[in-house]
């Protein structure tokens, strides 16, 4: 494990998202509970969709382009056959931690 | 031509009511029909008080029968008039206001509530729950708040005290039985019902019997036989009812309980016949919907010279109480030889139990998930042999092999004779046959064949079985709910916001039973746009409940990046804000600038992280949002009128300017967009806008609910303005109004097509004192919301960022 701090809980609304940059693409941090929080892919695999935009309802997000659903547990879009890579983040006294080995080990993949 | 045959019907019920019906739709030649109601007014659907009491609905939402209706059929009304006597002899019957002969007289006086004979019974404050006038009794006194008894936890009282406590009545139920519902509910789901309606903060006194209603002049509380006081502003009595008779006794026709008829309805007099509630026949009495419409079928086939008879059949009953939910059919007494099915699971509070006779299902009680409630309900009239399924009966049809988890499978197994409306006793059969005979859509089934047309409870198989018939021609309609997230429809919801004074999303997603953690992408924006539009001050939008566009303040791209287009106030703008356009356009390297249909400019391609930036330079030469991203005022486009054209009649330009600045920023259901032309060769274009105005030399000519989208349509006269003033009045209080009263997502001319131009007029034109409150209250919304939201995005400029840059991480 390599855990990275990428900011604080406090820096996303509830219910919402922000983006992060790596070198191999774009992830996004989704806030769904006040110490609640998922990582995963920011394009949706339909049209590319920064789903970091998209409306967050229980554990799962809406694509803003073309409302596909996933959810960001498992990564998978509901009623249809693909997903988003997902990955593993925590949440330590505020701050938002992403476990950069996994983050490289599965963006290259 | 023939004589006609003089009816007089006396009680305009609801049994009666579809007697009428039925004789003037069938053979509207044939009959001359006096109605008598003591009510002062006719036929509405007395099922739907208790909406209307706990202010889910309106009395205009459960008039069956409206004064148009009985004068398009020719029934001569005397509604607020008692009668005083029939004489049998004469065939005449005499009202306060005189006297009328007939042919066939009908008997429809219905019942009365019972009163129990305790002191106090007579004092002020003192009423019962029978029809529109106590409601609105119930209504008036719970405005001043305080306590209520309500005497009695049958169907009835249980309607009653919810009603009350929703209007925030302290409520006390009185019952004298050691459950609620007795008659219809065994202990197990007395007691959840007991249950739930404590969690809304409504006593229950079981076991309890009452002495006296105390009180100086009017009733100030209940004393119960242990010499308890309860306090009470108000009493509500609600024990039961019994046949009103005393004109059919007067009159010397047979009565026993109720008045005695045959199972053609008629009395011990042949040309006197009697129908609902006041009627006795084999020694039972009636009290719900489906039998009194199928008395009235008989006795309408009578009176045309059909044969036909009444039988008794089993009915079932549900309560009407938004979120208790229970159904009950059939008997459910322990008995010898009877057997019981229940499942029970507590953390959903579900109850479930099956009582059966010799393999066959002969009640059922549910609370809690009553699904399968019309399933077992017809298992019981079809005596259907059950010992097959025994092991998985409770779990219902789903459970019944194959694949019959899709609602729609279900429907379309049903057999032609099942039954799908209860209260009218539609079966399946009539249903397709109308569907297949054209009837297309929900309110053309209803009015061929008055299934779903009463409770509505079964509104959601109706659509079904047209689906199921119909296939892909059938689109779901409007009585849809809103998503997945919940049962009710936008309108409904709109309505329980209001009335039940829900103020943030939490108390909508629990007060009305939501079924997710904080709803979807469907339900949220339009729960959040209701909340802003009806509690302007107490709520905050929630960007997070907002389509990103709305979020974000531009509109997305296919590519993911935003378009930016300031607003041009009435398109008119000047050479410093052309320069900061395009300078803004050089800066950020915008790949493509067009100038829009709404007389602005579209700066397109613009970055995510650039927005707040953009924005902050465009607002230094006094640009502000112009809002082309949002459910809210999109443009006003002008022509130059009397300025510059010699056609122009009035300053069009000047008014488009101030109707953009009041206007700006304030959220609607859908876009909304205007139009003004300086003269009716409507340069503008005005007249297919939601709000066109056209000057002429008089004045202004405002009209609304136009279209040039997916559907193309010319705007409709709202009214004529002699001054800008009145314009401009005219225009605020029909976009209030729309606020108000519209579904999300529904234009203007959508909804203008639902309710109606002239209900739209009544309000925003002829009622001065409700367009005076529009124009108030849209003035306090947008104390709120009339400003730049991309001066206050420039000002955090981080959040539009992203949270972390990792590409310089070494990642391991």
């Amino acid at each position: 494990m390599n855990w990275i701090d990428v900011g604080a809980i406090e820096d996303i609304p509830l219910r919402g998202a922000r983006k992060i940059k790596t070198a191999l693409g774009c992830v996004a941090i989704f806030r769904t509970g006040l110490q609640e929080v998922f990582a995963a892919s920011n394009l949706c695999p339909h049209k590319g969709g920064p789903l970091s935009e998209g409306i967050i309802h229980g554990q799962s997000v809406t694509c803003p382009l073309h409302n596909w659903v996933f959810d960001l547990n498992s990564g998978q879009a509901q009623g249809e056959d693909a997903s988003i890579p997902t990955f593993p983040v925590e949440v330590r006294d505020g701050r938002i931690l992403l476990d950069g080995t996994e983050l490289a080990k599965r963006s290259a993949a | 031509m023939k004589q006609k045959q003089k009816i007089v019907v006396i009680g305009a019920g609801m049994a009666s009511g579809r007697v009428i019906e039925n004789l003037v739709e069938t053979a509207p030649d044939d009959f001359d029909i006096t109605l008598f109601n003591a009510e002062q007014r006719g036929n509405y659907n007395r099922i739907m008080l208790s909406p209307v009491l706990s202010g889910e609905k309106t009395y205009e939402d459960i008039v069956t029968h409206d004064d148009d209706w009985y004068a398009a059929h020719g029934v001569t009304c005397r509604f607020g008039e008692h009668v005083v006597g029939i004489d049998a002899a004469q065939k005449t019957v005499t009202g306060q206001n005189g006297t009328v002969s007939y042919d066939k007289l009908i008997i429809a006086t219905g019942s009365a509530p019972f009163i129990i004979p305790v002191p106090g019974k007579d004092l002020p404050g003192v009423i019962t729950y029978r029809d529109l006038d106590d409601t609105n009794a119930m209504i008036e006194a719970s405005q001043k708040g305080g306590s209520a008894v309500v005497i009695g936890g049958g169907l009835l009282g249980l309607e009653a005290a919810a009603g009350l406590a929703e209007r925030g009545m302290s409520v006390t139920v009185v019952h004298l039985m050691g459950h609620l519902m007795e008659r219809q509910l065994d202990e197990a789901a007395g007691y959840l019902l007991r249950r739930d309606l404590e969690r809304r903060g409504i006593t229950i006194r079981t076991q309890a019997s009452t002495k006296a209603i105390i009180g100086d002049g009017r009733a100030e509380a209940v004393l119960l036989d242990t010499d308890e006081s309860l306090p009470a502003d108000l009493v509500v009595m609600a024990v039961g009812i019994r046949p009103e008779t005393r004109l059919a006794t007067d009159a010397g026709l047979e009565v026993a309980r109720g008045i005695q008829v045959d199972a053609q309805m008629q009395t011990s007099d042949p040309d006197i016949f009697a129908v609902g509630e006041c009627v006795e026949f084999d020694g039972n009495l009636f009290g719900l919907v489906a039998p009194l419409y199928d008395q009235a079928k008989v006795l309408s086939q009578t009176l045309m010279g059909q044969a036909d008879a009444f039988v008794v059949k089993d009915t079932a009953t549900k309560l009407k109480v938004t979120g208790c939910d229970l159904f009950s059919a059939g008997d459910f007494a322990d008995g010898e030889g009877r057997e019981d099915i229940v499942l029970r699971d507590p953390a959903r509070g579900v109850y479930k139990r099956l009582v059966i006779e010799e393999d066959r299902l002969i009640g059922a009680v549910m609370y809690g998930d009553t699904a399968d409630g019309n399933w077992f309900f017809q298992l019981i009239k079809d005596a259907t042999d059950v010992e097959d399924m025994r092991e998985t009966l409770i779990f219902g049809p789903s459970a019944q092999g194959g694949d019959t988890v899709d609602p729609l499978s279900a429907v379309a197994a049903l057999p032609r004779d099942a039954e799908i409306c209860g209260c009218n006793g539609i079966c399946k059969g009539t249903i397709v046959d109308a569907i297949e005979g054209g009837a297309g859509d929900l309110g053309t089934v209803r009015a061929t064949t008055k299934a779903s047309a009463s409770c509505g409870t079964c509104t959601g198989l109706v659509e079904q079985l047209l689906q199921v018939t119909l296939g892909d021609d059938f689109q779901m309609p409007t009585a849809q709910p809103v998503c997945g997230c919940c049962e009710l429809t936008h309108e409904d919801l709109r309505r329980l916001i209001k009335s039940q004074e829900l103020k943030s999303q939490e108390a909508v997603w629990q007060e009305l039973g939501w079924k997710t953690r904080n709803g979807c992408h469907v339900c949220r924006p339009a729960v959040n746009y209701y909340l802003l539009a009806d509690w302007p001050l107490e709520y905050r939008d929630d960007p997070q409940s907002r389509f990103v566009n709305e979020r974000k303040h531009a509109n997305i791209q296919k590519d993911g990046t935003f378009s930016v287009v300031p607003r041009m106030w009435g398109g008119i703008t000047n050479p410093a804000e052309l320069r900061a356009i395009a300078d803004a356009a050089d800066k950020y390297n915008v790949p493509t600038v067009k100038v829009t249909g709404g007389q602005r400019i579209d700066l397109l391609g613009v970055k995510g992280e650039d927005l707040p930036f953009i924005w902050a330079d465009l607002n230094r030469a006094g640009l502000v949002s112009g809002h082309a991203y949002s459910k809210g005022l999109r443009t006003v486009k002008t022509c130059v009128g009397s300025d510059h054209c010699r056609f122009g009649t009035q300053d069009s330009t000047g008014l488009g300017i101030k109707l953009e600045q009041i206007l700006w920023g304030s959220w609607t259901p859908h876009k909304v967009k205007l139009g003004v032309s300086g003269c009716p060769r409507n340069c503008a274009e005005a007249t297919c806008k939601d709000i066109g105005i056209i000057c002429v030399d008089s004045g202004y000519q405002v009209s609304v609910a136009g279209a040039a989208g997916m559907d193309l349509k010319e705007t409709e006269p709202l009214g004529d303005a002699a001054s800008e003033q009145e314009a401009i009045d005219l225009t605020i209080a029909f976009v209030q109004l729309y606020r108000e009263n519209a579904k999300y997502l529904d234009r203007a001319y959508k909804w203008v097509a639902k309710v109606g131009l002239d209900w739209v007029k009544s309000q925003v034109v002829d009622d001065l004192n409700e367009r005076a409150r529009l124009i108030e209250a849209f003035e306090l919304s947008q104390s709120v919301y009339r400003r730049d939201p991309w001066a206050e995005g420039a000002k955090v400029a981080t959040s539009f960022q992203p949270l972390a840059d990792l590409t310089l991480e070494a990642a391991e």
